[in-house]
């Protein structure tokens, strides 16, 4: 093992320079802060180690906020250096990294956190379950998301961050000719992350299938967790390939195997397939999700029932099946033949039929409704047109034989941010506004918010529109400039114009949170919306750790609505209060993420003894796992009563 | 909502705006092609949009209806809206429509896809002629076979005469472009795509790679000249008389990461190596790779033939495309 | 989340709530893992022709050997089937003896894929040697990876059941090991057949 102490950090480069000096600010300014005020015990005990799934839930959301500064920042500077041609601002390399963790970040440590984020926070709420099924594990699913977040940030200032692109293809990404350590962060940071998401996904399922409140049937599980559902089940199908593929990556590059390689033997074309087999399935992995956040907040500011629930959840288990038969969209050029790529071309433009249902099911949702226009129906509006370019262009790159044309071009890129940005991001904004009463107990600003609405969509649509045209004007992705004669650099620069107004939209949403904790009217109303539907607004807001304090009986899919029809039925009777049995906060969590952390650091870097020691401090955290019996606790009925007292008043209380 | 519309409205006039007066802009090279083949993916590529256009006015328009006319005012605060669950007529014609629509847009696809395998009709008759395009870092390789010469980063091509171009790459995986011609394909190592293409203009046109393939794949372009039969005859006579020989210790230079302007041979590599070959020889520098950060280890191959300088590669490091 | 609420109608390791909850848990890993092995195989079906300058597998594979690997491996898996018999008996002395058969057995297995790598390595069939051998041994190395695992989880078992003998939650514990452990004989299975037995077809 031979460590080279003086190119561990990168140096020579003014921004890395920069980024350096903010990070290391950043560390001292959170250390001291939180020294000063005393908070690290709080932090520790109620927090980190916290196997709750609503704080996991903002542990991850909060996670997702850096991750979007981050990758935004990374997009920021993408538009910046072609904003005008022939620009030096950013040289080949250095471009080729910003677009590759772009693209990874956005994907893998923004909307996927997010997601499930906002996942856990919601989820066990509509079922009416008391926690996940498995806490300690859900705890751990963080940690390692965290951890290979971490581990992959670190590459920018550590090391050197991958510069293959986020579909990172071989042989590009092998040691053939990327020799440095970069792609190795790609490999062993999405591997980490990817385990945790794979765990969730498993956590999911089970909490679905068998914690739901009595009278819950599955038709009758709101379009939210129905979603949720499909999508864990895509995870678990999905993310193991990935796993292989990492793994086969993973040697490739630091034992000097031939899987992908172009000596002896290695294949490139089965990365391309490995990956996409993945990475199809997992675009519907977060969409789904948005999907059924969408269709929560339609029926609620819509004060309706979710038109044609049935063919809604019809369409989004067509599209799951749909979604593992389609991966080879991805490479109608790879010249499999005319016959492949038609079947694959079918597959790819069905997938248009079940969103379709979605989207008339969501448009007669409104119709003879009373629209609201709050910012988390705001959000599903601008949803709705925005998203049907992306599905239109969509079929218009599944129709392989055009895609000739289009593939690789600023066309493509176009496309799928109109599909991930109104897919998932809006979504991430309507789940946000919608939810985040009942998490904190106040509203995100309607004013504010307002603002943040207009100019995040003014700048989406100004920075990724000229893209289609840029597309079929002949601009190839991922080229870090252009020449002036080329004639592209007037709707590149109109489209680095929009990018200003989607950094001020994100301004002003971290605006309005500082704002709204600051100055926000506080609530405890259980639905402040008013109009809300399912079981998560049945309860106290803040919702209390033990979720409800008696499991409701379901009787409709709107099980809220129902309750609120009948208000006798949500009036609470104590006698009913039995103790609440609860999981204990964990530090082990923290300790495997952290080991996952050290062994990845050393494996990315290549130092195999100290990885291979490292491995077994993540064998002792699992052995010490394997000896905890810790039963949990239980809340007794006097601590429930006297909440449940507090926030019910007398009208939701059946005093006997 | 209006506000919103209005907004948009204003956004997209200024992309006209744009798209209609600058001289500098650039054409929509998708939208002018010169070849039948690209004449094919044009044509249903228009095909698509008059659809799509459909779908597109039909959606929006139902959306402003439904979303302006039950808005909530303060007059109707104290509507009680329907709890309909909804109607299976309803949805059956949902889903029928977008299916028709999608059948209607797949037929001509697979035909297209079909076609585009093939000599373009009308060209039958004529022999191919036969071009190698081998991609490597960051050049592009065209080998007459039959004329027995080499160009690089550019290509002359007999105008109305179908080219078949054999595709490879002698390392990462590219994608080979002329967007006035054709739609693109994928060159790979030790595997051989093709190509069919017919120029039915004389001209330039510009082709390049679109694969992303590290840090000078901005600068992989090339130029194709479509001439005239007797034109390009005297070309290829002139190239055969007067240009250099080409060898293998040249060519494996010239197979470094590095930028080469446009050079001819009056040979071609394909009588040493045929990239597209399951057996090829590799000619790999992992050593020129070398940007900034952390070095990781490569692993030179004892099965492959040494005299490819792999071995004492690290003479180059710090040369022309090592140094970051 | 009612760990404590007991149905004595069911096996022990059904009786906790929770305990349930892992079995099905456990069940959807096992998923997970099928399409996990599934992939190797695919890996391992595209690329076992690719034998570069290297040995093909019909020059490496000594099917002495590996018939041996197999009964060890599918003998470990019926002695796994005796423990839960064993367990649903309540009979702890029955229970760890099985399981420490089950383990000698899966041990021997190891030892013998041991032999082999190195037999191969000799043979000229190192990791790195073509795109046949990496994802042969990586296929391999996966499933011996997963037995060794194994065993060192079973170790732990054995322990927390001296400690505790069978309640609820220990036998769950035995109940998913017992998954986990049939299932790398299935693995196990198709390595035979489409590896070696194919391999010399």
């Amino acid at each position: 093992m031979d460590i080279k102490w003086d190119k561990i950090l990168i140096t020579g480069d003014p921004l890395i320079l920069g980024s350096q000096i903010a990070i290391v600010l950043t560390m001292v300014g959170i250390v001291v802060g939180l020294t000063y005020f005393k908070k690290w015990k709080y932090l520790w005990s109620e927090w980190l180690t916290s196997v709750d799934h609503k704080r996991i839930g903002i542990m991850y959301i909060i996670m997702g906020v850096l991750m979007f500064f981050r990758g935004g920042v990374d997009g920021l500077m993408m538009k910046a250096q072609t904003a005008v041609p022939e620009n030096t601002f950013l040289d080949a390399q250095h471009y080729n990294e910003v677009f590759t963790t772009h693209g990874v970040i956005m994907i893998l440590f923004m909307a996927m956190p997010m997601l499930i984020g906002i996942i856990n926070i919601a989820m066990p709420l509509q079922i009416g379950a008391r926690d996940v099924a498995f806490p300690q594990l859900n705890l751990l699913s963080f940690w390692l998301t965290f951890a290979g977040a971490m581990l992959f940030n670190l590459s920018f200032v550590v090391g050197g961050s991958p510069d293959a692109g986020w579909t990172s293809y071989f042989p590009l990404a092998g040691k053939e000719f990327t020799p440095g350590i970069g792609n190795n962060f790609y490999m062993v940071a999405l591997q980490i992350a990817g385990i945790g998401t794979l765990m969730s996904g498993i956590n999911f399922i089970v909490t679905i299938m068998k914690m739901r409140a009595p009278g819950m049937k599955l038709m009758r599980m709101p379009m939210f967790s129905w979603t949720t559902l499909i999508t864990s089940l895509i995870i678990v199908i999905a993310f193991p390939i990935f796993t292989v593929a990492l793994l086969l990556g993973t040697m490739d590059r630091i034992f000097g195997t031939h899987f992908f390689t172009v000596a002896d033997g290695g294949l490139d074309m089965l990365w391309a397939n490995l990956f996409w087999l993945w990475g199809h399935p997992e675009v519907y992995i977060v969409i789904l999700p948005a999907f059924g956040i969408y269709s929560e907040v339609v029926a609620t500011f819509s004060k309706k029932r979710l038109y044609g629930y049935t063919s809604m959840v019809m369409a989004i288990v067509v599209i799951s099946a749909l979604s593992m038969l389609v991966w080879v969209h991805h490479f109608y050029t790879m010249g499999v033949g005319p016959a492949v790529n038609s079947v694959f071309s079918i597959t790819t433009m069905a997938i248009a039929v079940p969103t379709g249902i979605k989207m008339f099911n969501w448009l007669f949702t409104m119709r003879k409704g009373r629209i609201e226009f709050t910012a988390p129906m705001m959000w599903t509006l601008a949803f709705i047109p925005t998203f049907l370019i992306g599905g239109v262009t969509g079929v218009m790159l599944g129709m392989a034989a055009a895609d000739f044309q289009y593939h690789n071009t600023l066309f493509l890129v176009a496309h799928f941010h109109y599909t991930l940005i109104p897919g998932v991001v809006y979504a991430v904004f309507a789940a946000l506004y919608y939810w985040w009463p009942k998490v904190f107990g106040f509203k995100l600003n309607e004013r504010i918010g307002k603002w943040h609405f207009w100019l995040f969509n003014i700048g989406f649509n100004l920075t990724f529109f000229p893209m289609f045209f840029l597309g079929l004007q002949g601009a190839a992705r991922r080229m870090y400039t252009y020449s002036e004669e080329s004639g592209l650099w007037p709707l590149y620069a109109l489209s680095a114009v929009g990018a200003i107004f989607l950094a001020a939209g994100f301004a002003a949403l971290c605006y309005n949170i500082y704002w709204s904790i600051r100055y926000e009217k506080r609530t405890t109303e259980n639905d402040p919306w008013g109009t809300a539907r399912t079981l998560e607004w049945a309860t106290a807001t803040p919702v209390p750790h033990y979720n409800f304090a008696v499991v409701p009986e379901v009787t409709d899919v709107d099980a809220y609505w129902e309750m609120k029809k009948n208000k006798d039925n949500f009036a609470l009777d104590p006698n009913k209060i039995k103790p609440i049995h609860m999981p204990s906060n964990s530090g082990l969590p923290v300790y495997m993420g952290a080991a996952f952390l050290i062994a990845g650091f050393f494996l990315v870097f290549e130092w195999i003894p100290l990885a291979a020691i490292s491995a077994f401090l993540i064998f002792a955290g699992m052995i010490k796992r394997s000896f905890e019996y810790d039963d949990g606790y239980y809340v007794p009925v006097e601590e429930i009563i006297e909440k449940e007292r507090t926030w019910r008043g007398d009208s939701k209380w059946k005093a006997k | 909502m209006k506000k919103r519309k209005s907004l948009l409205l204003s956004v997209v006039s200024v992309m006209l705006v744009f798209l209609l007066s600058g001289c500098e802009m650039a054409e929509l090279v998708v939208f002018n092609p010169k070849g039948p083949q690209a004449e094919k993916i044009l044509d249903l590529i228009n095909w698509s949009l008059v659809w799509i256009g459909l779908i597109m006015v039909v959606v929006i328009a139902l959306f402003v209806y439904i979303v302006w006319k039950y808005r909530a005012r303060p007059d109707n605060a104290d509507y009680e809206p329907p709890q309909e669950k909804g109607n299976h007529l309803v949805e059956i014609i949902w889903t029928a429509i977008p299916f028709i629509i999608v059948v209607i847009l797949m037929v001509p696809t697979v035909t297209t896809l079909f076609d585009l395998e093939e000599v373009p009709a009308g060209y039958e008759d004529q022999e191919p002629l036969v071009i190698h395009a081998t991609s490597a870092d960051w050049k592009w390789i065209f080998s007459y076979p039959e004329q027995n010469i080499e160009t690089i980063n550019y290509v002359n091509i007999p105008v109305n005469r179908p080219v078949l171009f054999k595709l490879t790459s002698a390392g990462t995986m590219q994608s080979f472009w002329i967007p006035a011609l054709s739609g693109q394909k994928y060159t790979m190592a030790k595997m051989e795509t093709e190509l069919y293409i017919v120029a039915d203009h004389e001209g330039s046109y510009f082709g390049r790679n679109s694969n992303f393939n590290g840090k000078g794949f901005k600068e992989m372009e090339f130029e194709v000249l479509a001439q005239s039969p007797q034109d390009f005859d005297k070309w290829v006579k002139e190239v055969q008389e007067k240009a250099p020989k080409l060898t293998e210790e040249m060519y494996a230079e010239k197979l470094k990461p590095s930028h080469l302007g446009r050079e001819t041979f009056s040979n071609t590599h394909l009588e040493w190596v045929d990239h597209a070959d399951h057996h090829a020889k590799e000619y790999l520098n992992p050593e020129l790779y070398r940007v900034h950060g952390y070095p990781g280890k490569t692993f030179t191959d004892e099965n492959n033939d040494i005299d490819n300088d792999t071995e004492n590669s690290d003479h180059h490091h710090g040369g022309d495309h090592s140094g970051h | 989340m009612e760990s404590k609420m007991i149905n004595h109608s069911v096996p022990t390791e059904y009786q906790s709530e929770q305990g349930k909850l892992n079995i099905l848990g456990f069940w959807i890993f096992i998923a997970a893992e099928i399409i996990l092995f599934a992939t190797l195989f695919a890996v391992y079906g595209v690329l076992h022709k690719r034998t570069s300058d290297g040995p093909t597998g019909e020059e490496i594979f000594v099917i002495k050997d590996v018939v041996i690997q197999t009964m060890l491996l599918l003998t470990s898996s019926f002695t796994a089937g005796l423990v839960i018999h064993e367990m649903r008996r309540g009979n702890v002395r029955g229970l760890i003896t099985w399981l420490i058969i089950t383990l000698a057995l899966g041990g021997g297995f190891l030892y013998m894929e041991i032999n082999e790598f190195i037999h191969y390595v000799h043979a000229g069939a190192g990791i790195q040697t073509s795109a046949f051998t990496s994802s042969l041994l990586t296929l391999l190395g996966t499933h011996g990876a997963h037995v060794t695992l194994g065993i060192f989880w079973a170790i732990m078992v054995i322990i927390q059941l001296l400690q505790r003998g069978i309640t609820p939650i220990t036998a769950s514990k035995v109940h998913i090991w017992g998954i986990y452990w049939h299932f790398l004989d299935v693995v196990w299975i198709f390595i035979f057949t489409f590896v070696y037995v194919g391999g010399l077809i």
